[in-house]
């Protein structure tokens, strides 16, 4: 151990343990990293579009959550792990995944159309925008706090991970090679889309001239309707693998410190970018379990992975990809 | 529109599908395939021939508006010990009051929450109600450390049947009496029971709370060179990746959470589904239905330490309860059944006042149901037993006194 306060046991760095548990740490914040990239999309999106940062996008997340814990439940998943057939168990991931994109999507849309629209309409300041977020946020928060309570809703374990093959010494597992397979896939897809399609044409318009966009004949209600769904089915597809990975943390709060980190996740990357938001993601998931495991205590995850990004800011301000939605070029 | 959702639908599915038709075997996450040594579940337990009896000898007279009151949790999310602890309270004084007709004692509740910050209001009530004249609670450390002044302050007894940190008896209170061991038994204890176990290398991790730090520390001195290593969790916590990561690295025979049921069963749940193969030991506060609840089969590597005695291995008690609350004896229900006879053979002794009651329990030297209760002057018992708990067939049952 080395020691930066002599004086005391303050802050000490634990090099051994980082070397021991490396890969597995490396694994495991891959994992996550790949879900908190897959919530940056939405916030990146929604602010390459409105120029707006959309905080009540966790709550859009942990609607979903409650959605897949609600379908896996009534389809008899519990806390103890099922012995489903293969075919079966895909089938009920797959649905719990698809309630829960439609549950996140609803929300988001529902969201947009309450909270923000009515602004647009009378043309509010964006500091205006930025309060209804944060409120939006918390009033979603506590309408699900007065429904299920202040306790976490019981876990929901889909499958134990079986090891699938060992690098390095550490067992690879197939939980985390779904998340992050699945998650990349789905950014890729979504990437794709926004350069390639009409719509995504459209989303890249608006977020780089909106009136000129508008005069060109983009109809930008639309788009930005289409902006908060695709955000929301993202923040579902996430839910999904994050109440795989954390079976038992979907509580009323659960989403907000992983749309903090989300969100850090798009800055570090460059907000507005869509490959910056995975970037971002998967460095914010490494950063934060190589402090853990160095400063030896989980409460250093959140303080390490907010002073990384407060220095990379300091030397990159538009974070590391550059922040540009509408010059992302097919 | 209809586009974006479907293709990010499918794209999904595939990558599911996929990705779950490379690892069909499935493993079922067998618990307690290792190498400890099992430890037979208690079925009776000595009941002491000469303990205190609520109903005493028929023939106490009191004042009609004699109360005593129970102040705690009664909703809120660590309710059910609450509710264990009023019910045990609860049977002492129906048995008095059925057996003195010339004594009927009133009962007060007062609903804390468990919570710190929401105990004062409560307390502030109680102790302005000059009927109340003992109290039983409160039963967490951390409401206690922060409403203990206040008991102080206007001479109001209270017995906690439950609240273990060691510190809360060296704030120099009159009022405070614990009838229970404290974490520097429970400590030891916990290392005792790995010891049972055959454990030979045992991890230990702490939470953020009084109660999580104190009794870690008395766990690791008691472990000593059995020590594989520590770590540290946070209340709240979801996700223990890389704790337990350096667990798994380590290899210990047993962990020992010191915490609470909230974090422990996440917490063992990840690492049981991690590969962990060896056993789990929680304190008194992960010692409850909800860890099983929460955990689900993975809790089935957990074993338990807690300076509580089985009060369903005690017939006469256990058929009492049950035909009174149509339910099992929970965590403290006899250590508050045997809080509340003490305040109530004290009442039925002419002690009508809360001087007097105090006086009472502080010189109070007799057997309970649970102990032998005798307090010195911080009210720290004299002598304490831990139990130790195991999970069987999704039941927490007792393997009798450890360490």
């Amino acid at each position: 151990m080395i020691s930066l306060v002599t004086d005391s046991q303050w802050i000490s760095f634990d090099w051994s343990a980082l070397g021991q548990n490396f890969w597995s740490v490396t694994f495991d914040g891959l994992t996550f990293g790949a879900i908190y990239a897959l919530v940056a999309l939405g916030y990146t999106l929604v602010y390459g579009v409105l120029n707006l940062i959309n905080f009540a996008h966790s709550e859009v997340f942990i609607a979903g959550a409650y959605a897949c814990i609600f379908t896996l439940t009534a389809l008899g998943f519990g806390p103890s792990p099922l012995d489903f057939p293969l075919i079966e168990l895909i089938g009920c991931l797959v649905l719990a995944c698809l309630a829960a994109m439609a549950a996140s999507a609803a929300v988001a849309f529902v969201l947009e159309r309450v909270a923000y629209k009515p602004l647009r309409a009378r043309n509010g300041s964006r500091l205006a925008f930025l309060i209804t977020a944060i409120g939006a946020s918390f009033a979603i928060q506590y309408l699900i706090y007065l429904w299920r309570g202040a306790t976490a809703e019981p876990a929901v374990i889909m499958f134990i991970p079986s090891p699938v093959f060992t690098v390095f010494g550490t067992t690879v597992d197939s939980m985390q090679i779904l998340i992050v397979v699945a998650a990349v896939t789905m950014m890729v897809v979504t990437d794709q889309f926004v350069r390639r399609t009409r719509l995504g044409r459209g989303i890249r318009a608006v977020a780089q001239d909106p009136d000129t966009a508008t005069l060109m004949g983009v109809d930008r209600e639309r788009i930005i309707v289409v902006t908060f769904i695709i955000g929301g089915v993202l923040a579902g597809a996430a839910a999904l693998f994050y109440v795989m990975k954390v079976p038992s943390g979907v509580i009323y709060n659960g989403g907000f410190i992983l749309g903090i980190k989300a969100f850090t996740a798009a800055v570090l990357g460059g907000i507005g970018n869509i490959r910056g938001a995975l970037v971002g993601g998967l460095l914010l998931g490494l950063i934060g379990n190589y402090g853990q495991i160095l400063l030896g205590d989980s409460q250093w995850t959140d303080v390490v992975s907010f002073v990384v990004l407060v220095l990379i800011l300091m030397v990159r301000p538009t974070g590391l990809l550059g922040s540009d939605l509408g010059t992302a070029r097919a | 529109m209809h586009h974006p959702i479907k293709l990010a639908a499918i794209a999904g599915s595939l990558a599911l599908a996929v990705t779950a038709c490379g690892t069909a075997s499935t493993d079922k996450g067998s618990a307690a395939s290792n190498d400890l040594k099992s430890l037979p579940a208690q079925t009776s337990i000595d009941v002491p021939a000469d303990a205190a009896n609520p109903a005493g000898d028929g023939k106490a007279t009191c004042p009609a508006n004699t109360t005593v009151a129970y102040i705690g949790a009664q909703t809120g999310p660590n309710a059910q010990l609450g509710i264990n602890i009023y019910n045990g309270a609860q049977l002492a004084i129906d048995q008095h009051n059925k057996a003195n007709p010339g004594c009927q004692v009133k009962f007060k509740k007062f609903d804390t929450e468990g919570d710190p910050n929401k105990a004062t209001g409560p307390v502030t009530q109680a102790t302005k109600e000059a009927d109340i004249i003992g109290v039983v609670g409160l039963p967490f450390s951390g409401e206690s450390k922060a409403t203990g002044n206040i008991f102080e302050q206007v001479g109001l007894v209270h017995i906690t049947p439950s609240a273990t940190n060691p510190d809360l008896t060296k704030n120099g209170w009159t009022t405070f009496f614990r009838a229970l061991g404290n974490d520097n038994v429970q400590g030891p204890a916990a290392a005792a029971l790995a010891e049972k176990l055959g454990a030979k290398k045992v991890y230990v991790v702490q939470d953020d709370s009084d109660y999580g730090i104190g009794l870690s520390g008395t766990a690791q001195k008691a472990l000593g060179s059995r020590l594989a290593g520590t770590d540290k969790v946070t209340t709240g916590q979801k996700d223990f990746s890389a704790v337990i990561s350096k667990i798994i690295n380590a290899k210990p025979d047993v962990v020992f959470y010191s915490g609470y049921y909230a974090e422990a069963a996440p917490f063992d749940q990840q690492l049981v589904s991690k590969g962990y193969k060896g056993g789990f030991i929680g304190p008194d506060g992960v010692k409850d239905d909800q860890f099983l609840k929460l955990a689900g089969s993975a809790s089935n590597n957990a074993y338990f330490t807690c300076p509580c005695l089985p009060g369903e291995l005690i017939p006469d008690f256990a058929a009492a309860y049950k035909s009174a609350f149509n339910a099992e004896p929970g965590t403290y229900s006899v250590e508050a059944y045997d809080a509340m006879t003490i305040l109530l053979t004290g009442i039925d002794a002419g002690n009508t006042t809360r001087e007097k009651l105090k006086t009472y329990v502080a010189g109070y030297d007799g057997q309970g149901l649970s102990k032998h209760f005798k307090w010195d002057e911080t009210g720290e018992l004299a002598t304490s037993t831990v139990y130790g708990y195991k999970v069987d067939n999704g039941k927490i049952v007792s393997v009798g006194t450890i360490g």
